[in-house]
């Protein structure tokens, strides 16, 4: 199972054709499209606001725009803190944003629960949805946020996408599977 | 017409019902001795005071005492611009109070959050349910044997609890040492 994530390009050679493995360009599309879901619950909206705006610019990185809506977007970003009350909604949420998915905890309250150690207060978000990138913070600059999804833009690189989507396919079309991955 | 001549009107007006004011660096507290006539003594301080604006209604618990509940009414006038502060107590047994929605509005979500996190009722309420936890929750929270990490509860499908990691207990700075060294959060052991 080989993945490559480069891609060459000569324009002297071949003239205007890329020349690439699918995995490298189906993860570079990907990875450069990161449309975010900005869970924003708390004063770390804050901070992902200022990542968006003009000054830190997220669309440089492609998050061209903040899709509020969970079937249009690509990667969750936790910004605040998530009280039990709010848990089932964000789970229901997460549940219904299509593959590939992935999730931003940003900030000190979603990975671990922050200062509030109390009964209100779920204890990091990673204990209802599969964390990929936790962002140190309180809240962090929008520089690091900005950190944390070139970092996730370096996990996205390395996927083997097409062995998770032959795999995916071949669950499919057994009569009565599930079809999990990718 | 300052705080404490407002007060004395209302002392007044109740008799036997209102303590003598009590004054703090200007700040004028009356104690009324029965919880069940707030409504009128809140009643008559917007109608004839001018107390037309409730700052806050908050709740003391006393534990280990009895009465257990405190209930604290903060009012403010926009005319006369005095504050007052009307402090009643209710026993454990009862639980239970007239609503001052009548009076202000502004009272209701008040009164939702106190019987949300101590559990005293307020009757005549239009609309009593829990406003910060979640309908079904079992426990009152901000009772003082309530702990603070939380107990573990399970509402399937709306929502679920578990006790928060204290790892030695809440940090907290204690106010009135000499020193910093004395003043440091640290792990303290709770007495009871």
């Amino acid at each position: 199972m080989q993945t490559s994530t480069e891609l060459a390009y000569d324009s002297k050679i071949e003239g205007d054709v890329v020349v690439t493995r699918v995995d490298a360009a189906l993860n570079w599309f990907r990875k450069n499209s990161l449309w975010p879901m900005p869970m924003g619950l708390a004063c770390c909206a804050i901070e992902l606001m200022a990542a968006g705006a003009s000054r830190f610019d997220i669309s440089r990185f492609g998050s061209e725009v903040m899709r509020f809506s969970p079937r249009q977007s690509d990667v969750m970003i936790v910004a605040g803190t998530v009280t039990y009350k709010m848990a089932l909604a964000l789970r229901r949420l997460y549940d219904q944003m299509a593959e590939p998915k992935w999730v931003i905890a940003m900030g000190a309250c979603a990975s671990t629960g922050g200062m509030y150690r109390s009964y209100a207060v779920l204890q990091g978000v990673d204990q209802i949805v599969p964390v990929d990138v936790y962002v140190a913070g309180c809240p962090p600059r929008p520089e690091a946020l900005l950190d944390a999804l070139i970092k996730l833009q370096g996990k996205i690189e390395k996927q083997p996408v097409v062995r998770e989507l032959e795999i995916a396919s071949r669950l499919a079309s057994k009569p009565g599977q599930k079809v999990g991955a990718a | 017409m300052s705080a404490l001549d407002l007060a004395l009107k209302l002392t007044a007006q109740f008799g036997d019902l209102i303590s003598a004011p009590s004054e703090f660096r200007g700040e004028v507290t009356l104690r009324v001795t029965d919880a069940e006539r707030i409504a009128q003594v809140c009643a008559f301080a917007k109608a004839s005071l001018g107390f037309d604006y409730l700052v806050d209604i908050s709740s003391v618990d006393n534990y280990g005492s009895d009465p257990r509940w405190t209930v604290v009414y903060e009012l403010y006038g926009y005319g006369h611009r005095c504050h007052l502060r009307l402090k009643t107590d209710v026993s454990e047994e009862k639980s239970e109070l007239p609503t001052v929605t009548t009076v202000w509005r502004g009272a209701d979500w008040h009164e939702r959050e106190i019987y949300d996190m101590m559990g005293i009722r307020f009757r005549g309420h239009p609309d009593l349910r829990r406003i910060l936890m979640w309908e079904g929750y079992p426990y009152f929270p901000l009772r003082k044997d309530f702990p603070l990490a939380g107990k573990p509860t399970e509402l399937p499908d709306v929502a679920f609890t578990k006790p928060a990691p204290l790892e030695g207990g809440p940090f907290v700075t204690l106010p009135g040492g000499k020193t910093a060294v004395e003043r440091e959060p640290r792990v303290r052991t709770p007495e009871s």
